[in-house]
């Protein structure tokens, strides 16, 4: 084992794992923070805190982590590239481990354009790919970046994104590639409403044996409604939810649509642990957050093992 | 060449509404190219101002030149003897003609009258693209000539993010993913290979982040 980290303790047994997320507040109010993780306690392993997610400012990933591993659950620390240097993240992954957060999630975040600080810098002063080797190294070899021996390091669980569905498509196998070459442990793919497309990428995966280099979690979303599922389709980049799926959307009344939605998202989930490679599920419920237990629960995925 | 735009003639009459001899100064290098700030928009540019400040019933002289470069100590003095005429310079060359003109005329104000934009190429008659953020340490040799610098909104070293659709960035679609275009590049060069090496942290002392800079040629100082 490389870390304390519960997630690497359900993977290596073999277990499917489960994570899901929790969005901090727009404010100053750790109470939200705590009735949101409270719903998912007991039926994952780990809980994702996004940072700054749609390039919207909210309390920061890493203080909201320390109130959820209070609580006794797991959180999972995501950073983006687009907001800190690498003194920042590096001094931040150091203080989130001193406090007992032991996995984390490197990605480049949404482009400020989408959010409400349009006007502000964005650093990129290193890449997702060049994160998760920086963490690896301050891991591994007690390093870092510049060189300097790190007194006290940061033993992380660390996580990169997929996203099977942007362009161009044959370039996606191959960049995962490179976040496994970088020492990435597991990773959380784009939301998966095409199951076809996602299959043919994972044989992709397995072609080149990543599978068995890195454990990847199927990204999965519940859509409320029809209205949800048309607008990611149409303004989510990096979204791909084929005609069909809409269309069952549509074709149920409106007061069933959450219901369909539920359904589509537990077969899904059902169809992947078929998939060889799927070693998990992250359940992304934007804003609802209090379907996971009853879709892990529908989806057999429940009791979570004890590691 | 450096991309420069002029700017709006309103900003330009707040800044020079309270002088009385102006100035014009064009530049015949990059901004002629770009047509924010050679002769032909310095002619523009003063018949806006005479026409504002006739309107204005003010009588403000407002004369026309144009330097060979205002980058160049050579061209810059050849505004020494006429300098004194004038209580204003309202100069069209990019931001480092204008802060020429500020160190060579330390009494003399000094506007600008364009926005200085980016180091491009004219890409067709009346549009210009930006290719090079000027990082000080050039990389076109392993992404297939196209800078991700400049090319990708993220200036990411390992991509096409996850937002890369139809060869379309995430931002716009009117921007075009630059790890698209290396990807389609390299398989055009045979080089794929170069795409599965991942690159590392880039050292961005080169960069403005390690300062203003400097470049020394010695053999041309002796």
């Amino acid at each position: 084992m490389k870390t304390e980290s519960t997630l690497e303790k359900i993977l290596a047994a073999g277990h499917l794992a489960v994570t899901s997320e929790c969005g901090p507040p727009r404010g100053a109010l750790p109470n939200k923070v705590k009735e949101k993780a409270e719903l998912l306690r007991g039926c994952v392993d780990g809980i994702n805190v996004t940072d700054n997610q749609t390039a919207m400012v909210r309390m920061s990933s890493l203080a909201a982590c320390i109130i959820i591993q209070n609580m006794g659950l797991n959180p999972i620390l995501q950073m983006v590239s687009r907001d800190r240097n690498r003194l920042a993240m590096q001094s931040d992954i150091i203080g989130a481990y001193s406090h007992g957060v032991d996995t984390m999630l490197c990605l480049s975040g949404d482009h400020p354009r989408f959010g409400d600080h349009p006007m502000a810098a964005n650093v990129h002063d290193i890449d997702s790919i060049q994160m998760v080797d920086m963490v690896r190294n301050m891991r591994d070899e007690g390093k870092f970046q510049g060189g300097e021996k790190i007194d006290g390091s940061p033993k992380m669980f660390i996580g990169a994104a997929a996203n099977p569905f942007a362009d161009p498509f044959e370039l996606r196998v191959a960049r995962l590639a490179k976040k496994v070459k970088a020492g990435v442990d597991f990773i959380q793919t784009q939301c998966i409403f095409n199951v076809d497309k996602f299959e043919k990428w994972m044989e992709g995966v397995r072609e080149r044996g990543l599978h068995e280099k890195v454990a990847i979690m199927a990204g999965i979303t519940p859509m409320k409604s029809v209205g949800m599922a048309r607008y990611m389709k149409n303004k989510v980049p990096g979204m791909d939810v084929p005609d069909e799926v809409v269309q069952r959307m549509a074709g149920v009344p409106k007061e069933k649509q959450s219901e369909e939605g539920i359904k589509i998202c537990v077969e899904t989930i059902q169809r992947l642990k078929e998939v060889e490679g799927v070693r998990g599920f992250h359940i992304m419920a934007i804003e609802w957050e209090q379907k996971v237990p009853e879709i892990v629960e529908r989806a057999g995925l429940l009791p979570r093992p004890v590691v | 060449m450096i991309i420069a735009e002029p700017k709006p003639i309103d900003e330009i009459i707040d800044s020079l509404k309270d002088f009385n001899r102006i100035l014009v100064a064009g530049c015949d290098g990059c901004v002629t190219v770009c047509e924010a700030g050679g002769m032909k928009e310095v002619e523009v540019v003063a018949s806006a101002l005479r026409i504002y400040f006739k309107q204005a019933g003010r009588a403000v002289t407002v004369d026309e030149i144009s330097l060979t470069r205002q980058c160049d100590r050579p061209y810059t003095a050849q505004l020494a003897d006429k300098i004194d005429q004038y209580d204003a310079v309202l100069s069209l060359a990019c931001g480092v003609g204008v802060q020429f003109l500020a160190e060579d005329y330390k009494n003399k104000p000094i506007f600008p009258g364009v926005n200085t934009c980016f180091m491009g190429g004219t890409e067709e008659k009346g549009l210009w693209t930006e290719r090079c953020q000027g990082c000080g340490k050039c990389i076109l040799a392993n992404t297939g000539g196209i800078c991700p610098i400049a090319r990708c909104s993220k200036r990411m070293l390992n991509g096409p993010c996850g937002g890369s659709s139809d060869g379309r960035c995430e931002v716009n679609k009117d921007i075009a993913c630059g790890w698209h275009l290396i990807y389609e590049r390299l398989k055009e060069l045979g080089q794929l290979d170069r795409f599965e090496t991942p690159t590392d942290p880039k050292d961005w002392n080169t960069s403005r982040d390690g300062g203003p800079r400097k470049v020394i040629k010695e053999v041309s100082r002796l």
